[in-house]
């Protein structure tokens, strides 16, 4: 392997979202959360979103501590992710992680495919994945299961 | 200061036993506030559990001090000897230590297969805590006895050939001049302390005096697991992450940490690397 992987792992684009991520912090008036935690590294990350009446994504916000990559990921899912119905919302990760994985992720549409895909430097890098994976199984744990977590929320 | 290792057995005998748990704290140079142990023993104490070598620090605890301290108050000691016994030549009667664990991996030699030290006296004592084969005497309808130790703790068919390992990794280490090993580790530690000395995001976690060759860092404005893998395509292996050992990660104010632990094979070169790898991280990842 060569520099040029790692490159491609640490592109201005990711670092940039590190630095300033993007809908940072709680979301008030959330219908749905969960937090995320890596065991193994101390990633955390915590997902709210509002669902709206249509099942759409109407907000996403996050907050989390960790690698560049993992607030990254979490901080350019949210901006992929508003706006989206759940149904959409479910193929985009299908997607991503075939992504993150070195797999066949042609299923995506091609926009999406291509904003994603400056994640996709990760699958050189297996032992990373998981940090990239973090924010979307933390937002896919809060669509399933996220709507007790939050206060208030209908049960 | 200690790892997992040694706090999950005695999170399992709380929660079984509801046995409690006392600690004594690190100083912030990474030494053990030994003056804080005699307080930390009462009259319910069945055990001091403590590190020889924290595997963050580097610190090398005082078990001598340890020892005579807990003993005379009536309490035994188990040592963690993961780390110690790769860099220090053990006598555990000279100790006068109670229990002292090695695991192999850590010694150059096979992973799944490691060693409990323990007086006779206590062996003897202690029942049997897994049942098979070679543990037993003999077992009827009605009644059951068991093997002498240390048979009496070894149930099952045994690891062979993790032992033949470990035992041809133990005559390769006892085969070294163990003290020129030393110097060569300490060496290299006292060259890489000096070096990272030049970065000023670069903040050392434990300087206690006589630590063993460990040099655990924070790198501002870097997490730790992204800068080990740029310093794993530098060719430099260190450890990312909380070492297992997450009660003195929160003691210290971090999430994580980088980890260089420098052994026998290792080379001012290699010192070098690491620097260099550093200076390359920084540029990338800030």
């Amino acid at each position: 392997m060569t520099d040029s992987a790692l490159r491609e792992l640490y592109q201005e684009v990711i670092l940039d979202h590190s630095r300033h991520p993007r809908h940072y912090g709680a979301l008030e008036g959330a219908s749905h959360k969960a937090e995320g935690y890596n065991p193994l590294c101390g990633d955390r990350v915590t997902v709210y979103l509002k669902l709206g009446a249509d099942n759409r994504v109407a907000d996403i916000k996050f907050e989390g501590k960790g690698c560049a990559i993992s607030q990254a990921s979490a901080s350019m899912m949210t901006d992929m992710l508003k706006g989206r119905t759940a149904a959409e919302a479910d193929r985009l990760m299908k997607g991503f992680l075939h992504l993150v994985k070195g797999e066949d992720a042609s299923d995506l549409p091609e926009d999406d495919r291509e904003r994603l895909e400056v994640m996709g430097g990760i699958s050189a890098f297996p032992m990373r994945v998981k940090c990239a994976t973090l924010a979307w199984h933390t937002y896919k744990n809060a669509i399933e299961d996220g709507r007790n977590a939050v206060e208030g929320g209908a049960t | 200061m200690e790892h997992h290792s040694n706090i999950v057995p005695w999170h399992f005998l709380r929660e079984r036993q509801g046995a409690v748990l006392r600690w004594v704290d690190v100083r912030d140079d990474g030494s053990l506030d030994i003056e804080a142990l005699d307080a930390a023993i009462n009259a319910r104490t069945k055990l001091v559990a403590v590190t020889h070598m924290s595997n963050v620090l580097g610190t090398i605890t005082p078990l001598k001090e340890i020892v005579a301290r807990a003993h005379a108050k009536g309490v035994p000691v188990l040592a963690d000897g993961c780390q110690g016994a790769v860099h220090e030549p053990v006598d555990v009667q000279a100790l006068d230590i109670d229990f002292y664990a090695i695991t192999g991996h850590k010694l150059y030699g096979p992973t799944g297969i490691g060693a409990l030290y323990a007086k006779r006296a206590h062996l003897k004592a202690m029942r049997p805590f897994n049942g098979g084969g070679e543990m037993i005497r003999e077992v009827m309808k009605d009644r059951i006895t068991y093997a002498d130790p240390p048979a009496r703790f070894e149930a099952g068919t045994p690891p062979i050939i993790e032992t033949v390992g470990l035992a041809t990794a133990l005559d390769y280490l006892t085969a070294l001049d163990r003290k020129a090993v030393a110097a060569h580790e300490h060496d290299l530690l006292a060259y890489a302390r000096e070096q990272v000395g030049q970065f000023n995001w670069l903040r050392v976690i434990g300087d206690a005096p006589g630590k063993g060759a460990i040099l655990s860092f924070e790198a501002g404005g870097m997490h730790a697991h992204d800068l080990a893998t740029i310093l794993d395509r530098e060719g430099v292996a260190v450890r990312a992450g909380h070492h297992c050992a997450q009660v003195l990660m929160e003691r210290f104010g971090v999430t994580s940490t980088s980890r260089a632990s420098f052994a026998l094979y290792n080379t001012r070169a290699d010192v070098d690397a690491l620097i260099a790898g550093l200076s390359k991280a920084r540029g990338i990842l800030t």
